[in-house]
C-alpha cells in the first residue's frame, strides 16, 4: 500500500470535523505525551492549542535544545534553472511569465560555487523549475558531479523523478530531496496546478516512497501554507511524515513550512497563515516528533526568523538568491519568490551566536557514503 | 482480537510447557490461564515412543501449538528442528530461538536473522525469540516474520520488564504483532507489558515454578486481561509541563 491509497481511505472530512472540535483537555493531554502520536498532532495544531502556545514553545525549545543542541545547520540555494512546463499559479517560474528563462552550464555553475565556497557553505541545496527534456535527470547527472567535488552535503528540489532516476543521481552523490506537495487538498492541487507534469497529484504524493526506496538519506515534505485550511494540511502532512518513518525507516526527514507570498502573477492566499499560526505549527511537529529537522528559508523576515530558531527550526539559509546565476550576477533574472530577509550569512550568523547558537557548516562526510566494498 | 498469520486469538496469555511438575497439572494451567497458543522444546520430545507426556495430553486439549527450537545453536541448526517440527507435528509455525549462550540463554540475532530469513522462505510462520533489540526486530519483519518476540529479561529470571525502554520503542515500530517473551515473573509485571501496547506476552517461569500453578496462571490471565484494556481505554498522560506556567523566558510573546 502507497500513501495514495492511505490518503485515499482516510476519512479526511470527519477527520477534519475531530480537529475543530479538540477540547483543551486533548491539548492537555497532546501537551503531556504527544510523540508519534497523530491524535496528539492533530490537537496541538487546533484552535483549541492556541492558548497553550506558550506552553507549547517551552516545551519545543526544551525538546529541541535537548536533541540538536545549541546549533543550527547552514545551507544554501543554488538555482540551476528557471525552465518550467508547469503552469502553478502561485509561482514566480510558471510557464506562462514573461520572463528570462536561464539554464546554468558547467561555467556558470562553477562561478556560483565560487561564491556559495567562498562565504562558508557544505551544504547546497540545488533548485530547479520543473522541465523534464530540458532539465531533466541527463542534466542533473552532467551538473552534480562539478557540486559533489565542493559540497559534503548535496540537496535537490526538483521535480519528481523516476525510482531508477533517483537511484542514479545517489551513485553520482545525491543525499537529501527535498519535495513538497503543496496541499494535501486534491481538488485545491488541481486549481493551483493547470498545465504540466506537476498536474499529476498520485505521482507526486508517491515520490517521497520512490525517493525512499532508491536509498537517498534524507527526504524533505512540505506544504505551501495558504493554499488550503493550513491546520488541516499541517496535519495531512504529519499523517505522511508518520507513514514514511513506519514504512521506510532507513531514511532521515525533514520539513519545510513556506507560506504563500506575493510573486509575478500570483494568487492571494485563500487561509492566510499568520506568524501565530506558523510557530503553532513548528511548536506541534516538534512535539509529535523530536528528530523531524525542520528548514527555514529566507522567505520569512529577519526579525521573525530570529524568533523561531529556538522553537524548533534545524535548518535555515541565509543571504540566499533565488534566481539562476543570481550569485554571481545579482537581480538579471526574475525571482521564484521574493526573499524577506535580506541580511547576509555574516549578519545572520552574529544573530544566531547573540542567541547562543552556533552556525554548523560541514555534518556530512560524503566519502563515507557509496563506498560499496 | 489478536491476530498473528490470519489466526485469531482471544486470550493474549501464551504459555509455556516447561518446568511443570507433571503433566497433568500443566494441563490444569493452561486451561485456567485460558492460554490459545503453547510453546512446547521439540528437543524435549521422544518421537520414538508412541506416547509423550507432554505432547499427547496437548494435542488432545486443542491448544494451538508452537513448536520452538530451543537446544538450537545456529541457523543451521534450527532450520532443521523447525523442518521436523512441521514433519511431526503438521504445524509450520515456529517459534523460532537460537542461544549459544547456555548461562543466560540469550538469542543470538546474528543467527536467528539468518534462520528466520530461510524459514520465512520456505514458508513456515516464524515467531522469533530475540533481544529487545529495536533494529533487529526491524529486520526480522522484513524478512517476513509474523510477529517478533523480545525479551523483558532474562529467560526464567522473573525479573520483569528490565528491557522496557526498548520494548516502547519496538512496539511503537512494530507492524507485526509484538509478544513479550521471557523474564516476566508476576503478574504485575505481564500487564505492565499490556498496559505498554504489547500485543500479548508469553509466560511459563512465573507459571510453572509457582506452589500453585493453576491459581497463577488465572492471574496472570486477569493481569493480562487488565492491562490490556486499560491500554485500550488509554491512560492518562504523565504530566510534565506543570512547571511552565511561569517561565523564565518567555518564547512567544512577540506575537503580541
Amino acid at each position: 500500500m502507497s500513501f495514495v491509497d492511505y490518503l485515499q481511505a482516510l476519512p479526511t472530512e470527519r477527520l477534519k470535523l475531530a480537529q475543530y472540535s479538540a477540547t483543551s483537555a486533548d491539548v492537555e493531554r497532546a501537551l503531556s505525551s504527544c510523540e508519534g502520536s497523530l491524535s496528539g498532532l492533530m490537537a496541538l495544531l487546533s484552535p483549541a492549542a492556541e492558548p497553550y502556545l506558550e506552553s507549547m514553545a517551552q516545551r519545543a525549545a526544551q525538546l529541541t535544545r535537548q536533541r540538536f543542541g545549541a546549533t543550527i545547520g547552514m545551507y544554501l540555494p543554488l538555482y540551476l534553472s528557471n525552465l518550467c512546463a508547469n503552469e502553478c499559479d502561485y509561482c514566480g517560474f510558471s510557464m506562462g511569465n514573461k520572463l528570462k528563462r536561464k539554464r546554468l552550464n558547467l561555467e556558470e555553475l562553477r562561478q556560483e560555487i565560487a561564491i556559495i565556497k567562498r562565504r562558508g557553505f557544505d551544504s547546497l541545496l540545488l533548485v530547479s523549475g520543473e522541465h523534464e527534456t530540458k532539465v531533466g535527470i541527463d542534466y542533473f547527472v552532467s551538473m552534480l558531479p562539478e557540486v559533489k567535488r565542493h559540497f559534503s552535503f548535496v540537496a535537490m528540489e526538483v521535480q519528481p523523478l523516476s525510482e531508477d532516476g533517483y537511484r542514479c543521481l545517489v551513485s553520482h552523490g545525491l543525499d537529501a530531496v527535498m519535495l513538497y506537495q503543496e496541499t494535501y487538498n486534491p481538488q485545491v492541487y488541481r486549481q493551483h496546478h493547470t498545465r504540466g507534469n506537476k498536474q499529476d497529484f498520485a505521482y507526486r504524493l508517491a515520490s517521497a516512497e520512490r525517493i525512499a526506496r532508491a536509498g537517498v538519506d534524507k527526504i524533505g515534505l512540505g506544504v505551501l501554507f495558504g493554499l488550503d485550511d493550513w491546520r488541516f494540511d499541517a496535519l495531512l502532512m504529519g499523517h505522511h511524515l508518520h507513514y514514511l518513518e513506519h514504512q521506510h525507516w532507513r531514511s532521515r526527514y525533514s520539513i519545510s513550512l513556506p507560506r504563500l507570498r506575493p510573486c509575478t502573477g500570483g494568487v492571494q492566499p485563500k487561509v492566510a497563515l499568520s506568524d501565530k499560526g506558523l510557530v503553532q505549527i513548528i511548536c506541534a511537529f516538534r512535539l509529535f516528533n523530536p528528530q523531524l529537522e525542520i528548514s527555514l528559508s529566507t522567505r520569512e523576515p529577519a526579525a521573525l526568523r530570529d524568533h523561531l530558531y529556538r522553537l524548533g527550526i534545524t535548518h535555515i539559509s541565509a543571504g540566499s538568491s533565488t534566481e539562476p546565476g543570481g550569485y554571481a550576477h545579482p537581480q538579471t533574472q526574475l525571482d521564484q519568490f521574493e526573499i524577506a530577509d535580506n541580511r547576509s550569512v555574516e549578519q545572520v550568523v552574529d544573530a544566531l551566536k547573540a542567541q547562543g547558537l552556533t552556525p554548523v557548516w560541514k555534518d556530512w562526510e560524503a566519502g563515507w557514503i557509496n563506498q560499496s566494498p | 482480537m489478536l491476530t498473528i498469520a490470519d489466526i485469531q486469538f482471544e486470550s493474549r496469555l501464551f504459555s509455556g510447557t516447561g518446568k511443570f511438575c507433571s503433566s497433568k497439572i500443566m494441563l490444569a494451567a493452561i486451561e485456567a490461564g485460558g492460554s490459545q497458543l503453547v510453546t512446547l522444546a521439540m528437543k524435549r520430545l521422544d518421537l520414538t515412543a508412541k506416547r509423550d507426556d507432554i505432547l499427547t495430553p496437548l494435542l488432545a486439549s486443542g491448544v494451538k501449538l508452537l513448536p520452538n527450537t530451543a537446544g538450537a545453536r545456529n541457523a543451521h541448526e534450527a532450520v532443521m528442528v523447525a523442518q521436523l517440527a512441521r514433519d511431526v507435528l503438521g504445524t509450520s509455525w515456529i517459534k523460532l530461538e537460537i542461544h549459544p549462550d547456555p548461562k543466560y540463554l540469550l538469542p543470538d540475532p546474528i543467527e536467528t536473522l539468518k534462520a528466520a530469513q530461510q524459514l520465512c522462505d520456505k514458508g513456515f510462520v516464524v515467531l522469533p525469540y530475540v533481544h529487545a533489540d529495536p533494529v533487529l526486530c526491524r529486520r526480522l519483519e522484513e524478512v517476513g516474520c509474523a510477529a517478533v518476540m523480545p525479551l523483558g529479561s532474562p529467560i526464567g529470571s522473573n525479573q520483569g520488564l528490565a528491557t522496557q525502554t526498548f520494548l516502547k520503542i519496538i512496539i511503537e515500530q512494530a507492524k507485526v504483532p509484538v509478544i513479550i517473551d521471557a523474564g516476566i515473573g508476576a503478574p504485575s509485571q505481564a500487564m505492565q507489558a499490556m498496559e505498554m501496547g504489547a500485543d500479548a506476552v508469553l509466560v511459563n517461569t512465573a507459571i510453572a515454578s509457582s506452589r500453585d500453578p493453576v491459581m497463577m496462571a488465572r492471574s496472570f490471565a486477569i493481569a493480562v486481561k487488565a492491562g490490556r484494556d486499560a491500554y485500550q481505554a488509554g491512560l492518562g498522560g504523565v504530566s510534565e509541563h506543570a512547571s511552565h506556567t511561569s517561565p523564565q523566558t518567555p518564547l512567544t510573546e512577540f506575537l503580541e
